[in-house]
């Protein structure tokens, strides 16, 4: 016994015990990543499907296809941001107030300081964006208080400065040069410019997330905050970094909504930062951190647009119309949930055998 | 044994050297004088007793904690990590007893997080991470998919990618705190065949268990810890079991308060052939009138999780929890307390106080539906029925409106005590009742549970402190490995035998392969 026993050493292995089994997995698990963007996807054709038989210039038409694509951009570029905070297991509620205050900022700058390039307004409002993002990331990661109740608390604080410095102004289209505005309506090859910068924007987050070791520490940090100290990684750097992105996304989407809509008023963004939240989790970004991509996000805003958008052309009722988004959100919530349980119990059962 | 440990041909620095190391938190000292002196290509064991300041010693090496004072040398140069990404850098690596993964992420990327490697522009090369860890887990033998994520891999598996991380680091040192504890015995086997030969390639490990016979079978040489203090460095070759305990618990009993004689009546609690998969099987025991039965063993032998389950806040697979001849229902407490049953659980803090509220509050928490008249409960009525509990347990506080939250360990404890006193039960489950709890306090606690027993009451009572039990227990059953390994009587508890059952008194059967018997026989075991 003790023969077979004392030349153990430099043959590690013999107990392996488990062959084969990887393929499986990873079949079934790159099926089910895959799936969640795709399974978003199709019920997004679907909802443009009815809505185009229902009504043919919902899709056929040119103000149809331009608002089908241009609508969503301002949600994308917030769930975008939102999606890489939520990543890191946080969230970030003053999105639409950031927004507000950037799109306040940019008709103000153009009343203020007539002749000013387009570009540093565009400049100036990612800034300001970025500085109440990072404000948000210093509360977050070195305050150690939840990142939902500090959000929830600037939130207003943005919102009420907002409110101060516009008092009862309001930006017209009068107030911004018109080629600024142009911007709003211009397209490339009957694409909007603002949906390809958002496209754009969601593009490099994409890659970011993917290929940078700073990305991928967010999805680490979300995982499980207490490995990742463990790693050695810079937890509060990375969280840090996560809602300055999202704040600087949050002050593009301000720019945007100005060139867009061509008005600031007092009530920009109100409830928004919801709507971003809603499309990360939509588009399968846990809650919890530590998984989900960035077009499923996308791909989620876009969802929420435009249902907002057929469900009137459906013929539905403004009630239902919520409804049907708050479904939509249970729906996906309860699906990961169930996925998920599969997942483990797929986990236990190789172990077992 | 035919695995001879490398031989360098000059006399090589060691690895680590570590003089009077110390660790203070508070006014407690974790790590009185940690010294220890690993070579390259030698695999080192650490045992001790729990509390011992064995993992406080892993944690100063691993950067988590900075030391208070005392030498720490890393390959012959003076080293003060700031951050476990500092001690990483410099060349350890530490498995912590729960592996510590990111399940949401791959294999491969969980071995690479943080230091991936680079290709242009600062993009992560993911063929090249793909292409090492593969490399790794053939040089390991091992099975796994590097692509499927962390989550559901078993903690064997867990574990290999720990180790696989520290191969990918190529430290020169590596750390594993208990890492068999979840092991089966093929895995064991796996696990010590991987460290051989990282010791062969001249790294130095260190071992820390409480299984004598895998420190035996797998270690070159022992350092020995009691109460945070260096005991004794030796070859394992030149040693045994039995030394070793006695270096780990040569220590004093009798300083704390003993037990009063009580008249020992029925059984009040009967526990037969509970089984809970995975965590403790075929426990069964009695705890009579006037009894203070100790469950003792090491943290982690499932003392705790045997408790809960009787108690009703965990499932059990099989067997069955009687009261006073009547069967107690599973997974509910609401019926153990019925039953009789009170539970003062380990964290009292965070299970058994509500910190915020009052004295008064807390003690009234457990009886308030009796207390309460037409489903409201006023505080006269809390004041009134805590006020005789807090007043015969002595709990120093001025006001029973206090909240708990500002008051000492003990005196919480005290509170929590008279909690479950005011449902008059006939058996207490105490969970570590006096950790955290200063030496003066503990007395008290321990003069107040031979009391109860002087009463009549049935205690049940956990603890890590050997000579807690050894004090005041009448029957001392010990855990090891989820399996009771054995029941000793008042007069037949010593240091000695209740730390050789809670550590190699009985084999588990499913180590037996493992153990060759001539080592056994070498060891004298």
């Amino acid at each position: 016994m003790s023969a077979t026993l004392t030349k153990s050493a430099p043959t590690p292995g013999a107990g392996g015990g488990t062959p084969g089994r990887g393929a499986a997995v990873r079949g079934a698990l790159g099926g089910a990543l895959r799936s969640r963007e795709i399974a978003v996807a199709v019920v997004l054709l679907v909802v443009v499907a009815v809505a185009t038989v229902r009504n043919d210039s919902f899709l056929l038409s040119a103000d149809g296809w331009r608002d089908l694509l241009l609508t969503p951009s301002i949600l994308l570029l917030l769930a975008a941001g939102q999606m890489m905070v939520i990543v890191t297991r946080s969230v970030d509620l003053s999105v639409g107030s950031t927004m507000a205050l950037t799109a306040y900022l940019t008709g103000r700058l153009f009343i203020d300081v007539p002749g000013i390039p387009i570009i540093v307004v565009v400049l100036a409002g990612v800034a300001l964006g970025a500085v109440l993002g990072l404000v948000n990331g210093v509360l977050v990661a070195y305050g150690q208080v939840p990142a939902l109740v500090i959000t929830l608390g600037t939130m207003y604080v943005y919102r009420g400065i907002m409110l101060t410095w516009a008092g009862s102004d309001r930006i017209n289209a009068g107030d911004m040069p018109s080629g600024f505005l142009a911007l709003g309506t211009k397209q490339v090859l009957t694409i909007p410019l603002l949906t390809i910068v958002a496209v754009a924007v969601v593009a490099v987050v994409g890659y970011y997330l993917h290929t940078a070791r700073s990305g991928r520490e967010l999805y680490a940090i979300g995982s499980d905050p207490d490995a990742a100290k463990l790693y050695g990684l810079k937890v509060p750097t990375r969280v840090l970094t996560a809602f300055v992105l999202c704040g600087a996304l949050a002050g593009l989407a301000g720019v945007v909504h100005a060139a867009r809509y061509g008005t600031v008023s007092s009530g920009v963004g109100n409830g928004i930062e919801l709507q971003a939240v809603g499309a990360a989790v939509i588009g399968g970004v846990a809650i919890f951190g530590g998984s989900g991509t960035v077009w499923g996000a996308a791909i989620g805003a876009v969802l929420l647009v435009t249902i907002n958008r057929a469900l009137p052309i459906l013929g539905i009722p403004d009630f239902w119309q919520r409804a049907v988004v708050g479904a939509l959100i249970l729906g996906a919530v309860v699906l990961d949930r169930v996925l998920a349980l599969r997942q483990s119990r797929k986990y236990d059962e190789e172990r077992e055998g | 044994m035919s695995d001879t440990p490398s031989t360098p041909s000059a006399p090589a620095t060691p690895v680590l050297e570590m003089a009077d190391v110390r660790k203070s938190f508070g006014p407690v000292a974790a790590l009185r004088s940690g010294t220890m002196t690993v070579e390259p290509g030698s695999i080192h064991a650490l045992v001790g007793e729990n509390g011992a300041g064995k993992s406080t010693l892993v944690k100063i090496v691993a950067g988590v904690h900075r030391r208070d004072g005392g030498t720490l040398r890393f390959e012959g140069a003076d080293v003060d990590f700031t951050s476990t990404a500092e001690s990483k850098g410099a060349g350890i690596a530490v498995i912590y007893q729960e592996p510590t993964l990111f399940p949401d992420l791959s294999v491969t990327e969980n071995i690479f997080m943080g230091r991936q490697p680079l290709g242009r522009g600062r993009r992560i090369d993911r063929a090249a991470m793909l292409k090492e860890t593969t490399e790794i887990f053939e040089r390991l033998g091992v099975d796994i998919d590097p692509r499927r994520p962390a989550l559901g891999l078993s903690i064997a598996d867990q574990q290999i990618i720990e180790i696989a991380k520290a191969i990918s680091l190529d430290a020169r040192l590596l750390i594993m705190d208990e890492p068999t504890a979840a092991l089966s015995g093929v895995e064991v086997e796996r696990l010590f065949a991987v460290a051989r030969s990282l010791r062969d390639e001249g790294r130095g490990l260190v071992f820390i268990s409480h299984r004598f016979e895998e420190v035996f079978a797998l270690c070159d040489r022992v350092t020995v810890m009691r109460d945070g203090a260096y005991v004794a460095t030796t070859d394992i070759a030149t040693t045994t079991p039995d030394a070793i305990v006695e270096m780990m618990v040569g220590r004093e009993v009798g300083e704390l308060f003993p037990k009063t004689v009580a008249t020992i009546g029925e059984p009040v609690l009967e526990v037969r052939g509970l089984r809970s998969a995975g965590t403790f099987r075929d426990i069964s025991f009695d705890v009579r009138a006037g009894e203070i039965v100790g469950l003792a063993g090491l943290v982690g032998a499932g003392r705790s999780e045997i408790a809960r389950a009787v108690f009703g806040v965990d499932a059990y697979d099989a067997g069955t929890v009687t009261m006073r001849g009547k069967k107690v229902r599973p997974r509910r407490p609401r019926a153990a307390i019925a039953a009789g049953m009170a539970f003062v659980p380990e964290d009292r803090r965070k299970q058994g106080l509500v910190v915020d509220a009052s004295v008064a509050r807390n003690v009234a928490s457990v009886i308030r539906r009796q207390l309460s008249s037409l489903g409201l409960l006023t505080g006269r009525a809390e004041n009134k029925a805590s006020g005789p509990w807090a007043g015969r347990l002595e709990v120093k506080t001025n006001a029973l409106d206090m909240a708990a939250t500002t008051m000492s360990g003990g005196n919480q404890q005290k509170v929590v005590i008279a909690k479950w006193l005011a449902t008059e039960p006939q058996l207490l489950i105490i969970d570590e009742p006096t950790r955290g709890i200063d030496v003066g306090t503990k007395a008290e606690v321990h003069r107040l549970l031979s009391d109860l027993a002087g009463q009549g009451l049935a205690i049940l009572m956990i603890s890590s402190e050997l000579p807690e039990v050894l004090g005041m227990a009448d029957r001392v059953l010990v855990v090891r490995e989820g399996q009771i390994t054995a029941e000793l009587d008042r007069t037949e508890a010593t240091p000695e035998s209740v730390m050789k059952a809670a550590t190699a008194g009985a084999v588990p059967t499913e180590l037996t392969p493992v153990l060759p018997d001539a080592l056994l026989k070498e060891v004298g075991a």
